[in-house]
């Protein structure tokens, strides 16, 4: 099955959020002084509602000059009750089901996410990235597989061939969609990216995920060994069941076993279930 | 150019006894440039005493810049008489509604509704066009040249930027100094004191220098905490604005509707004593006209 680009970007438009996120959503705009800090807190752990959010307030409407790069950055130029009414439009569009007929469990998708956003921060952290910039490496890792999201959803049938496929044949995931979209998730998060003006690095990172040009771009590394990571401590489940190599500046710095890195970033495991929170209703 | 406050109250038409000095219209400001075109920032109940003054120009060519769609800056628009008059040229302009996801004609012409007026939009005589604006897209409107920028305030607000005749006036429309709303202590506190110092910066420069800022000033500095994220600004926070931008006065306007005129009289008084600077200010009233 072959979907064009024009039918891609029509099924996203009305893409519905996490249930936790949206119960959380409507409970709390239901608080005229909710606190803004949680309502950003809560935004920013589900990907449909930063993709939302990141789109409208890059789009044409707004013609900004600079890319708005983090929900935090939306809040303060387009103001937090446009960003709290934008979440709540999201939220009343419904909720994605936990399960689907492709047999993607979303809830183990979301841990992946959630813990590869984590790792990667943590990552970034340790190699003494700003703490302004943090943020940047969380979004990539917590983005990185959107466009997963939009086939388990929108393409459900073709998805569960996909991921047959790439069991049975030991193959990876996106090369098993290709063969049956041909289109992968990569190709299919960036694409989005790209035509909701998100910012380069982000779209970057939904692009070449899987076959970045090491060096290239930290935050690209970053993203991809931490996906590793997760993958091998199992947070979650996204779907692929081969691991890649580490880029080499993540071998450098941390060396090459990812139990060891583990052990160097600190207590991920109670970060990874800081951010659990955010999944189960 | 000139410019004439036809309404200076804030969220709410408050006439009576208290308000006979300063006014009880809504925010409605006319702009008119020495080639005589005509620039209306906001549609508050200004807008009727202003319709009133235009029948005497008739045939009307004018441009209605709204900063934000919240009811106290659109409320008069149903009885701009210009509208019920053929010939008459108006161009509106505003922000898209992200959260409807609507143009600015739809959200304004809503109000003019079969359940809450009983004229359509459609059946208006005037050549009526309106327009969409993105941030820091210019309109030449006759002779000036007006450019939109974004503030803050629980709607999408844009401050316009009226250049003419080689001077310089900015209007705030509604708008409260952005805050941290972490804690020293957060993660993100750093992050986001950048975002709003990066924002302020951009604001800064936009309107360095201008001759004329007419600023939202709703509260005194001890009534803000109380209403602190309602999209306000105070009379200090606009001082301290019109300091560091460099203007030469300030007018401030978005007047407290239940603060009456000697209210406002002793406020003054006391920013009076408190800034003894060069900085010219004073509180804006309806009726006033200003050359700029």
């Amino acid at each position: 099955m072959k979907i064009s680009q024009q039918d891609i970007v029509h099924l996203v438009e009305k893409m519905p959020a996490f249930p936790k996120t949206v119960h959380r959503v409507i409970e709390l705009t239901s608080d005229m002084n909710c606190n803004p800090k949680d309502l950003v807190e809560l935004i920013e752990h589900d990907p449909v509602m930063v993709m939302n959010i990141l789109r409208l307030v890059n789009s044409a409407y707004f013609g900004l000059a600079q890319p708005i790069t983090s929900v935090n950055h939306a809040v303060v130029y387009i103001g937090l009750n446009t960003v709290k009414n934008v979440a709540l439009s999201t939220a009343t569009i419904g909720v994605l089901p936990k399960r689907n007929e492709a047999g993607f469990d979303m809830e183990a998708f979301l841990l992946h996410s959630l813990s590869t956003a984590t790792i990667a921060r943590m990552m970034a952290k340790r190699m003494k990235v700003p703490s302004k910039d943090l943020f940047d490496y969380f979004l990539a890792g917590l983005m990185h597989d959107f466009g997963k999201i939009v086939f388990a959803n929108f393409m459900p049938h073709e998805f569960k061939i996909a991921l047959k496929i790439a069991k049975e044949n030991s193959i990876h995931l996106y090369e098993a969609e290709n063969e049956i979209f041909d289109i992968n998730h990569a190709q299919v998060g960036s694409l989005l990216g790209e035509k909701w003006q998100l910012p380069q690095s982000l779209v970057d990172s939904l692009k070449c995920h899987h076959s970045h040009k090491e060096g290239k771009s930290q935050i690209i590394d970053v993203v991809s060994a931490a996906d590793q990571i997760t993958k091998e401590l199992k947070f979650g489940y996204s779907g692929e069941n081969l691991l890649e190599a580490l880029p080499a500046i993540i071998t450098k710095q941390f060396g090459k076993d990812i139990n060891a890195i583990v052990t160097d970033l600190g207590d991920v495991n109670t970060e990874i279930d800081n951010a659990r929170i955010f999944i189960s209703s | 150019m000139k410019a004439r406050f036809w309404g200076v109250r804030g969220s709410i038409a408050s006439p009576g006894p208290k308000t006979v000095r300063y006014g009880g219209n809504t925010t409605c400001i006319e702009i008119e440039t020495d080639a005589g075109d005509v620039i209306i920032i906001d549609a508050g109940t200004g807008i009727f005493p202003l319709a009133q003054s235009l029948l005497r120009r008739l045939p009307v060519k004018c441009s209605v810049f709204i900063t934000h769609t919240h009811w106290d800056h659109i409320q008069g628009l149903p009885f701009f008489i210009p509208f019920f008059i053929p010939k008459n040229e108006i161009s509106i302009y505003g922000a898209f509604d992200p959260v409807a996801s609507q143009p600015i004609k739809d959200i304004l012409n809503r109000q003019m509704e079969y359940c809450y007026f009983p004229v359509r939009e459609g059946e208006l005589k005037a050549e009526i066009t309106y327009t969409n604006l993105r941030e820091r897209e210019t309109i030449e409107a006759g002779s000036a040249r007006v450019t939109s920028i974004l503030m803050n305030h629980p709607v999408l607000d844009f401050g316009y930027l009226v250049e003419c005749d080689g001077k310089r006036l900015f209007f705030t429309g509604d708008n409260e100094p952005l805050y941290n709303i972490y804690s020293p202590d957060d993660d993100y506190y750093e992050e986001y004191e950048t975002l709003i110092e990066m924002k302020n910066k951009l604001f800064i420069d936009f309107v360095r220098g201008v001759d004329v800022l007419i600023a939202d000033s709703a509260y005194t500095s001890e009534e803000y905490p109380a209403k602190k994220g309602w999209g306000h600004g105070t009379f200090d926070s606009c001082i301290k604005l019109a300091e560091e931008a460099g203007v030469k006065s300030l007018y401030l306007t978005h007047h407290e509707p239940t603060r009456g005129d000697d209210a406002l009289d002793v406020i003054y008084s006391g920013l009076q004593e408190k800034y003894a600077g060069p900085l010219e200010f004073r509180i804006a009233s309806e009726g006033l006209e200003i050359e700029v």
